[in-house]
Parts: structure tokens; C-alpha cells; sequence
């Protein structure tokens, strides 16, 4: 019997300002705890809200990158409900007139690339932090109280994990790309909850959805859809269902558990904001925004193929943050052929950036470095495998390539007559080499060609001691 | 001479003639407020220390030949409600007993900059609910013509102080004719600006798209002085208008020959005590010798006007008032198991019934199934009530009506009554849920208490307003003066 | 419309307030009456009729520029907290 499982995200992503959405304060994070607060990010009696204007450009850079239409007519309505991290008593918010409505994201699947629908994005505030404290009270940190979001709610588009997976990393990506958001997901600039069910593909029976909350990385999204979607299935192989529930991934148990059930639909008493005027969103405006917004991946792929001749494959690799896209751009420009700079950064530098779990911008070297290196290997200066010595170097210690290979003396052995006095020599020294040579044996020549490598410590030119070797066999 | 009866322009006359310094004169005012504190009860907080010092600081400025504000050295009393830096700001409620503003309100600002004088917070219903000040948590205040009576709410103790001689003026704020009526019932001048002419910031919110604040005065001269001073955009409150600066005295004294007033017939109906509609015909007649027209008209929506306020204003109450839950500053109780708990009895011991009774009302209005029938459909009736006016006002430069259906009620009189007391704001409600200003002055005296007459203008243009009512002020030679403390 | 007592205790829930069974009684009464008296609207007609949300509705769009600003200093944020530590607000243990 075929299941299908349905997955639904809400995507919550705190947005790059420099001050909160309704009040002047500092965004930034890690400050000193309730130093970034004021009447207005506290709920202070008295204290109004006054929007950011930049939370409102960020929204909108957001529906066009993920091809949302854009309202023309939006405003700020109130969500009621009680909480310590909630300042108001209320949080302020979008309810029936969203900045954005109706958008997709294109994403791989099985079936290849596939729309996943988005419902709508709106702007709102984010509220404070609460942590236990050793007495087990809860204290309350209101820092983050009044930073900005935006909310993404998709369709229940998605039919596994791995299709949601490649949904949050596209989001991601572009969210980065446009520079609206860092989604940081440690630091919580990036969050997301999980709606999901199954569906018996033959009686169309479905379980009730349940929600997975406080997901903190993608890798604990993925698993907890995967517990999720095999709890599902096993409730309706026992002909049960699920029960209206909000559920958390926890990572020692590595299983999904209970946070609460489901009451009555919660009763928001949503209403409009009174204290923010309505907004009048001028196609004039949406055009302005339009035209900042900066390439986004579809459109860096293809440029990538056609500009640098690469495979699609290098361009999509290449172009999966904006970061790593600038900075293959720019090692072309100085190194000139743009396969090999390819070639290097989606294997030497991917591997171990994966290995470290480090980002592009945290390497000790820069795009000079790179090309410089290329530059010593495309001249003969030195190997390939000594290059790749010396990028580990640089990886470890940082520093120029031709300072490395001068320092550690590591420049290649050209000359035909100093190769040559090698080569004589362990011909010399490895007479059954010779022998298995003319019996044909083609091995020996891989042989004698390692010895001659490791006598000059992998400097000579490989391609001479090849030449040379066969030569001097041959006579 | 007794300087505390005289008006801010008296005043300040006699401090730019150096007659007075104002150290003299605040300490004059304290002198009058310990004199009659103690049975009119105006006050929730006195802060003479600081006033003094103030008062200090203007006289060194007046000795030096600095340029002084308009207000500089005039006492001014300020409702409980609106935020002054480093002064308890209490609301009037329990719950907020113990709250220290750390910021001034928008208003304060102005009046500091001004040179006004703050010495005290002036006691209200609690949250600014109620049309008594009976709904205080710390006490009644009394109305000084009569001792036995409310002053009117929900800025009573505003306006006592100012009725009472305890200061020339002081800031009430007005959600539904929280100025206008007790300004009425303590026969003292109280004007309902614009929704949006005055910054709301620092006051605290009770029915945000209502809240305004206005100023109570003496006299009508006054209140186009405070206006100056009280009237800027701000750009800490969004739903403050960005409008050219007035002058409101320079209009003041213009005849009014040829202006059109109308009379709303629904304001003038059964529900009006006879002797308070006696008053307005006299006050007709005053107009019509100052060569104004007056027309009887309609106003056909006014009859739903308390109902849709007794909507709007819960509705957005019942938010507003949620931030005081007892985690960041306020009351907090001791004894609870649970953080909902903490909530519940947070709110439940530090409200009062009728702050609850919005709360609950509000809640109710708004919660789903019921937003369609209660909080949408009074927005739309809102429209109408609004549009009623609009059409109004291409016919007539002001309307005019009583302020209240009767003068000042005896205390304890409506209070186990809500409806009752609710309709006590039957004829002012209307104007804030439109957003027009509107202003309450004087117009006589019945069995020895006072009558308001209210003068509604259209959006923004208060000049008019209050040019109508100086000129009927000055005709009418209202100079009676109450009971307590009197000038006589 | 009379409102019942099982309402107005679901909306006290809403509303994070409590009353005892002796307040209830005449709560609820008084609750009622302010809702009858205000299901007096639904007979007027208002179809067709847009809410109006803000007395102004004309005003639109007013917004600030992305500017950073002083914050509190927070002792004076401390100075009316009920309970703190280490800088932050606290809510002292509560039984589960
Ligand atoms: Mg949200
Ligand atoms: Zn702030």
C-alpha cells in the first residue's frame, strides 16, 4: 500500500535591520542582556509603535525573489495571547491582508524541479528570549522583542522530507541572496515549523496534521519529518489516527516528543492594529525594489554556464550561496580560466570547508591567494599535487602560495639535465624495474617514475621524469 | 489678592511684569491645594519639591532675559494616566501602584518646553473608565460645588484642581468625554481635540483610535494658550497629522456674525433633564444676538453612537490592557503555581470590576464568532456616525448641544448601575468615535451646579471652535464660582 | 442576546481574570445587560458600509527610516520589575 506524505512549512526569519521594526533600537545580536530595549520594544504603558520602513522593503525584496504578488493594499493587525516573552499582551502582526500573497519556490525533487506553493509572507515582531535559571524560575531577556520577521507560510506542497529539506536550503539561499535575512538558525534568525500528515494513497484516508515546533537546525527538521512521517504511517496501519497536536524534535532521544495538545482552535482575536495607520503600497514603490534586487540563483546559474562555459552542474554548485558565487567571480577575474578555478573550489576547498563545517568567508585566504596558486600550477612552477599541499598550507596557516612554495622550497624541478642524473641513477639502483618493463610489464614504469618523484620530494616535473624514464627504456 | 483664581493670561501678565516670580506663585498654588486637598482630593501624587525647583530654575531664566516659554512658571496638574519621567504613573488602578514612568509622554515634553510647572498627578477612573472617578483604585475625588457629588469622570481630578483653584490648568485625556463631562460638571472649560492633533504617545492606552488628549481651563482664552503649546506631529505616535502650526488665540476674539451653528434634535431629545435643555435654548438665544444662525438638524446615526462606543472601546481596552500581566513591571502577586496563574490572579486582585467588565466585554466583542456581529459591525457603524458628521459640517460651521444629559450626579448615585452611568456619556461619545474635536464650556447653573454647553467642529478645526465659544463666553459673563472655596 | 455563565467564564479565561462563584452571579447579570444594550446595532443597515478602523482614513504609509537610537539604560528598566536577576526580568519557580 503507497502513503504519500504531506509536509506544510512556516518559515519564520528575522530580517537584517540595523533598528527594530517599531522602535529604535539595535537589532544586533549577542548584546548585553535588556540593554537593547525601550518603552516601546518593553510595552511600556503609553508607548506607541512607529513602523520601520526598511522591515517593509525587506517584505517585499522577499515576495519578488520568491515570485509573491505584492499587495497593494496591506496593514497591521493585533494577535492576542498571553506569554512572559510577550511584551503587549499582543503581537503585532498581518492577519487577512498580507504584505505578499501567492509566491513559489522552484525545488529539486524526485520527479525533478517542482513549485512549492507559498500561501502568503507577512511582517511582524519577534518577541523576547526566556531561559531557566538554576532555581528553575524563567528569566526573560528582551532583546530580540520587537526585532523584525518575516513569516513564510507554504501550501502543503511537499511530499517527503527530502523535499522539504531542499525547500528550507533553497529559501535560504535566496533569503541570503537578496540580504534580507542571515539565517543563522543557532542564533534563531531563522526558524520553522513543520505542519505534516499521511495520506493512504488508495483510500485517500489522511491522519489529522501534527505540528513540530522548535526545530533548531535542518538536520533536526529532516529527522523529525522522517520519526514523523513513519509515526504517521504506522497509526494508519493500525487504523488509528493522530490526535491535533504540536510536537518537538529532541535530538538525545532522537524521536519526536509531545509539547502540548491542541485545544480548541486558539483564539486569537485578531484585530486591526489601531496604533498603525494603513499602508498603500505604490506599484511605483515595488518597481524600486524590483530593480535592487540583486541576481538571484536561477539566473546566476545560467549566466554561470553561459559566461564561463561551466557544466550545470559547477553552476549550480557554485552559485548555492551568494558568497560562494562572488568568490569564484572574482578568483576568475584574476586567474582566467574559469574550469580550473571551477574544478578547484567544488573539490579541494567544498571538501574541507565541509569537513571544518566552515563558511566560505571564514578561510584565511582570499581570491588572490587562489589565482596566485593556479597561476604557480598552470606555469609549471609546480604541480598539481603539490598545489594541493600548498592549499592545505594555506587552509591551516593562511599566507600567499609563491611565499609558501619559496619558503618551503617546493618550486619544480625543470631542468632536463638535473631530472636526468635522477632518472640514470634509480634506473641504476632498480634493475628488476627494467626487467618487468620489457616483460611487459607496464607497472614498472608507475615504479620508477614514484621513485624519481620521491627522491626530488614530488618537485620534479612529472610529466619530463615520465618522458625521460620512457626514453631511456626504450633504447 | 488671591492669585491662584486668576487665568494663565492673568498670570502671565503679572510674572512678565516682574510682579511675581514664579517660585511665589507655585508655592501660592500648593498653599490653595494643602488649603483644599483634603476634601476635594484632586490629587494622586504632589510633587512640590520638584516644582519648586522648577519654579526656581524659570526665575533665574526671567532674571537673565532668556527667552521663556508660553507656559513658563504656570502650574499645571496632569491626569494619572499620561507618562511623566521619574513620576509614579498609576492609572488610577492597583496594578500599577508601584510604576515609575521612565519617559515623558509627548505632551509633557511640550509643556516642559514650555516653562509649564508640573506639580502633581490628578486622579481618574481607573484606566480612564468611567464617568465618575468613583472607579479610582486610591479614592473619590469630590466635585468642589458640591462635595456630595462627583466631579465627573473620567478626568475628575482634573478637572476639581482646576475648578477648585488648585491650578490654572491641567490635561485630562478623553476616550469618550472623559474632558468634556467632567469639565461640565465641575464648570470649567475642557476641549476634545482631533483625533490625531495631540500626540498620544505616553498616554496610556485605552481605546487607541479614541484616546485624546485635551486640556481643562478657566476660561477659553487659556485654552487656546495650552493648545499652542499642546498641539505638534510627532513622529513617536503614527496616528498623530502632520498639520500647519495655529495660533489658536489669533482668531479668538472674531465676531461670529453669519455663523451657522446646527442643533441636533437627537441631542436635544427626552433623555436631557429639562432644566439642562432650558439652558442650551438660553445659550441658542445668546448665539442668535451674537448674529448666528441656529438651525435644529439631524444627526440620524448619534443614536447608535454608545452602543458603537460601547464596542470600540472595550474591544480595543481588552488588548490594550493585557500587557499588565504582572512580569515587567507593576503588581505582582505572591502566591500562584503556574504562569497562567500568575496572569489570572496578577490581573484578577489588580483590576477593578469595571476595568474587568471592559476587559471582558472587549474580549467577548472580539472573539471568534462574535467579531463579525459586535467589533466589525460597530467599526461600520462608525462610518456612518462619521459620514453623518461630514455632511453635517458642509451645512453648518459648528454643532451645538449639552454636554451632558444632567449636571453632576450624587456619589455612589449610578454606581452598582454600569448602563446607567454609561449614559451619562450619551452626548460625547459620538464626537471621539468620529474623531471631530469638540469643547465643553459653561452656560449657566441649575439648583446650584453647573451646565455644559458643547461646541463640535469639524477635523482640525478647533480654531473655530474655540473662537465660537469665546465669543459666547464672553457674553454669557459666566462668573459664578463653586461653592467651595469660592471667590465670593 | 442573555449571555450565559459557561460564556462569560470561557471569555474570563481569554481574558486572564477570575471570579469567584459569589462575584459570578452578579457579574454575569451586569455582563448581560452591557451586551443587550449594545445588540441594539445590529439593526442598523450597514450593508455595503466600510469600517473605519482610524478616525483619519486618509492618512497612510507613515513609517520611519532604519535608524538606531538610544535604548534604555536598563536599571531603569529594573527599577519597576517585580523580580530580576543578572539583568534579566525573572518569574520565580513555579510548581508544574
Ligand atoms: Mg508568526
Ligand atoms: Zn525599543
Amino acid at each position: 500500500m503507497g502513503y504519500k506524505t504531506i509536509i506544510g512549512l512556516e518559515i519564520h526569519s528575522e530580517l537584517l535591520t540595523d533598528s527594530k521594526i517599531f522602535c529604535s533600537c539595535s537589532t544586533e545580536f549577542g548584546g548585553d542582556v535588556n540593554t537593547h530595549c525601550c518603552p516601546v520594544c518593553l510595552g511600556l504603558p503609553g508607548a506607541l509603535p512607529v513602523l520601520n520602513k526598511r522591515v517593509v522593503e525587506y517584505g517585499i525584496r522577499a515576495g519578488l525573489a520568491f515570485n509573491c504578488e505584492i499587495s497593494n493594499y496591506t496593514k497591521m493587525d493585533r494577535k492576542n495571547y498571553y506569554y512572559p516573552d510577550l511584551v503587549k499582551g499582543y503581537q503585532i502582526s498581518q492577519y487577512d491582508y498580507p504584505l505578499c500573497k501567492e509566491g513559489y519556490i522552484e525545488v529539486d525533487s524526485e520527479e525533478g524541479k517542482k513549485k512549492i506553493r507559498l500561501i502568503r509572507i507577512h511582517i511582524e515582531e519577534d518577541t523576547g528570549k526566556s531561559i531557566h535559571s538554576i532555581d528553575g524560575g524563567t528569566l526573560l531577556d528582551y532583546n530580540r522583542a520587537g526585532v523584525p520577521l518575516i513569516e513564510i507560510v507554504s501550501y502543503p506542497d511537499m511530499n517527503s522530507p527530502e523535499e522539504a529539506k531542499n525547500f528550507l536550503e533553497k529559501l535560504k539561499s535566496i533569503l541570503q541572496y537578496i540580504e534580507v535575512s542571515d539565517c543563522k538558525m543557532e542564533e534563531g534568525s531563522l526558524r520553522c515549523d513543520v505542519n505534516i500528515n499521511v495520506m493512504n494513497e488508495e483510500t485517500e484516508e489522511k491522519t489529522t496534521v501534527t505540528e513540530i515546533k522548535n526545530l533548531n537546525s535542518f538536520k533536526a527538521a529532516v529527522k523529525a519529518m522522517e520519526y514523523e512521517e513513519k509515526r504517521h504511517i504506522s497509526l494508519l496501519e493500525k487504523g488509528e489516527d493522530a490526535i491535533r497536536e504540536t510536537r518537538r524534535w529532541d535530538d538525545t532521544k532522537n524521536e519526536t516528543v509531545v509539547m502540548r495538545v491542541k485545544e480548541d482552535a486558539s483564539d486569537y482575536r485578531y484585530f486591526p492594529e489601531p496604533d498603525i495607520v494603513d499602508m498603500d503600497i505604490s506599484n511605483k514603490w515595488i518597481d524600486e525594489v524590483k530593480s535592487s534586487l540583486p541576481e538571484l540563483p536561477e539566473a546566476k546559474i545560467e549566466r554561470f554556464m553561459k559566461e564561463y562555459d561551466l557544466p550545470e552542474y559547477d553552476a549550480s554548485v557554485l552559485t548555492s550561496t551568494r558568497a560562494l558565487a562572488n568568490f569564484y567571480e572574482k578568483t576568475v577575474e584574476y586567474s582566467n580560466d574559469p574550469k580550473q578555478v571551477s574544478n578547484w573550489i567544488m573539490g579541494d576547498i567544498l571538501r574541507r570547508l565541509k569537513d571544518e563545517d566552515m563558511e566560505i568567508e571564514e578561510m584565511r585566504f582570499g581570491e588572490k591567494e587562489l589565482s596566485d596558486l593556479l597561476k604557480l600550477i598552470e606555469d609549471g612552477k609546480i604541480s598539481n599535487n603539490i598545489g594541493k599541499k600548498v592549499l592545505r598550507t594555506m587552509f591551516e596557516d593562511g599566507g600567499n602560495p609563491n611565499t609558501i612554495v619559496k619558503e618551503k622550497g617546493l618550486i619544480q624541478i625543470n631542468d632536463e639535465d638535473e631530472i636526468k642524473k635522477i632518472v640514470m641513477d634509480i634506473i641504476e639502483k632498480n634493475p628488476q624495474s627494467i626487467e618487468d618493463y620489457n616483460n611487459g610489464k607496464d607497472r614498472a614504469l608507475g615504479f620508477l617514475v614514484g621513485q624519481v618523484m620521491k627522491a626530488t620530494k614530488g618537485k620534479a616535473n612529472p610529466k619530463l621524469v615520465n618522458k625521460m624514464i620512457l626514453e631511456e627504456l626504450n633504447k | 489678592m488671591e492669585l491662584f483664581k486668576l487665568t494663565i493670561h492673568e498670570l502671565r501678565d503679572e510674572l512678565n511684569k516682574r510682579e511675581l516670580t514664579s517660585e511665589e506663585l507655585v508655592k501660592n498654588f500648593f498653599n490653595r491645594i494643602e488649603e483644599t486637598e483634603e476634601d476635594i482630593k484632586s490629587f494622586l501624587l504632589l510633587d512640590k519639591e520638584n516644582a519648586i525647583e522648577e519654579a526656581k530654575k524659570i526665575d533665574e531664566k526671567r532674571d537673565k532675559g532668556e527667552n521663556l516659554g508660553d507656559l513658563a512658571g504656570i502650574p499645571v496638574a496632569i491626569k494619572d494616566n499620561i507618562s511623566t519621567k521619574g513620576l509614579k504613573t498609576t492609572c488610577g488602578s492597583k496594578i500599577l501602584n508601584n510604576y515609575i514612568a521612565p519617559y515623558d509622554a509627548t505632551v509633557i515634553k511640550n509643556l516642559r518646553e514650555a516653562g509649564a510647572i508640573i506639580v502633581g498627578k490628578t486622579n481618574l477612573d481607573e484606566f480612564a473608565m468611567g464617568s465618575s472617578t468613583e472607579n479610582s483604585a486610591f479614592h473619590t475625588t469630590r466635585n468642589p460645588w458640591d462635595l456630595e457629588r462627583v466631579p465627573g469622570g473620567s478626568s475628575g481630578g482634573s478637572a476639581a484642581a482646576v475648578s477648585s483653584y488648585q491650578v490654572p490648568f491641567s490635561l485630562g485625556s478623553s476616550t469618550g468625554g472623559s474632558v468634556r463631562q467632567p469639565a461640565a460638571f465641575c464648570g470649567v472649560v475642557g476641549l476634545k481635540p482631533t483625533y490625531g492633533l495631540l500626540s498620544r504617545y505616553g498616554l496610556v492606552a485605552f481605546a487607541s483610535s479614541l484616546d485624546q488628549i485635551g486640556p481643562l481651563t478657566r476660561d477659553v482664552e487659556d485654552c487656546a494658550i495650552v493648545m499652542n503649546t499642546l498641539a505638534s506631529h510627532d513622529k513617536l505616535d503614527s496616528t498623530s497629522v502632520e498639520v500647519e502650526k495655529v495660533d489658536y488665540t489669533r482668531n479668538l476674539k472674531k465676531d461670529i456674525k453669519g455663523l451657522k451653528i446646527g442643533v441636533p434634535k437627537e441631542y436635544m431629545g427626552e433623555g436631557i433633564n429639562k432644566e439642562v435643555r432650558e439652558k442650551i435654548e438660553e445659550s441658542i438665544e445668546i448665539f442668535k444676538n451674537l448674529g448666528a444662525e441656529v438651525e435644529e438638524m439631524s444627526l440620524p446615526h448619534s443614536e447608535y453612537g454608545l452602543e458603537t462606543y460601547y464596542i470600540l472601546a472595550p474591544s480595543e481596552a481588552s488588548s490594550n490592557l493585557a500587557r499588565f500581566d504582572g512580569v515587567r513591571y507593576g503588581n505582582r502577586v505572591e502566591n500562584y503555581d503556574s504562569v497562567e496563574e500568575l496572569f489570572t490572579k496578577t490581573r484578577s486582585e489588580g483590576f477593578g470590576e469595571e476595568v474587568k467588565r471592559r476587559i471582558m466585554i472587549g474580549t467577548y466583542c472580539l472573539s471568534s464568532g462574535y467579531y463579525d456581529a459586535y467589533y466589525n459591525k460597530a467599526q461600520r457603524v462608525r462610518t456612518l456616525i462619521k459620514e453623518d458628521f461630514e455632511k453635517a459640517f458642509d451645512k453648518y460651521d459648528v454643532i451645538i448641544s449639552p454636554t451632558t444629559p444632567s449636571t453632576a450626579f450624587k456619589i455612589g448615585e449610578k454606581n452598582d448601575n454600569p448602563l446607567e452611568m454609561y449614559l451619562s456619556d450619551v452626548l460625547t461619545v459620538s464626537v471621539n468615535v468620529a474623531g471631530v474635536p469638540a469643547i465643553s464650556i459653561p452656560c449657566g447653573i441649575s439648583k446650584g451646579m453647573p451646565v455644559g454647553l458643547q461646541i463640535i467642529g469639524k477635523a482640525f478645526d478647533e480654531s473655530k471652535i474655540l473662537n465660537v465659544a469665546y465669543n459666547f463666553e464672553q457674553k454669557l459673563k459666566f462668573n459664578e464660582t463653586p461653592k467651595f472655596g469660592g471667590v465670593k | 442576546m442573555s449571555v450565559s455563565k459557561e460564556q462569560v467564564k470561557h471569555v474570563a479565561k481569554l481574558s486572564r481574570l477570575e471570579f469567584d462563584e459569589k462575584s459570578m452571579e452578579d457579574f454575569t447579570k451586569k455582563f448581560s445587560s452591557v451586551i443587550n444594550y449594545v445588540d441594539k446595532l445590529k439593526k442598523v443597515d450597514t450593508d455595503g458600509v466600510k469600517p473605519t478602523y482610524h478616525p483619519h482614513v486618509s492618512i497612510k504609509n507613515v513609517m520611519r527610516e532604519d535608524e538606531v537610537k538610544e535604548s534604555l539604560k536598563r536599571k531603569e528598566i529594573m527599577k519597576n520589575a517585580p523580580d530580576s536577576e543578572n539583568g534579566y526580568i525573572k518569574i520565580p519557580k513555579v510548581l508544574d
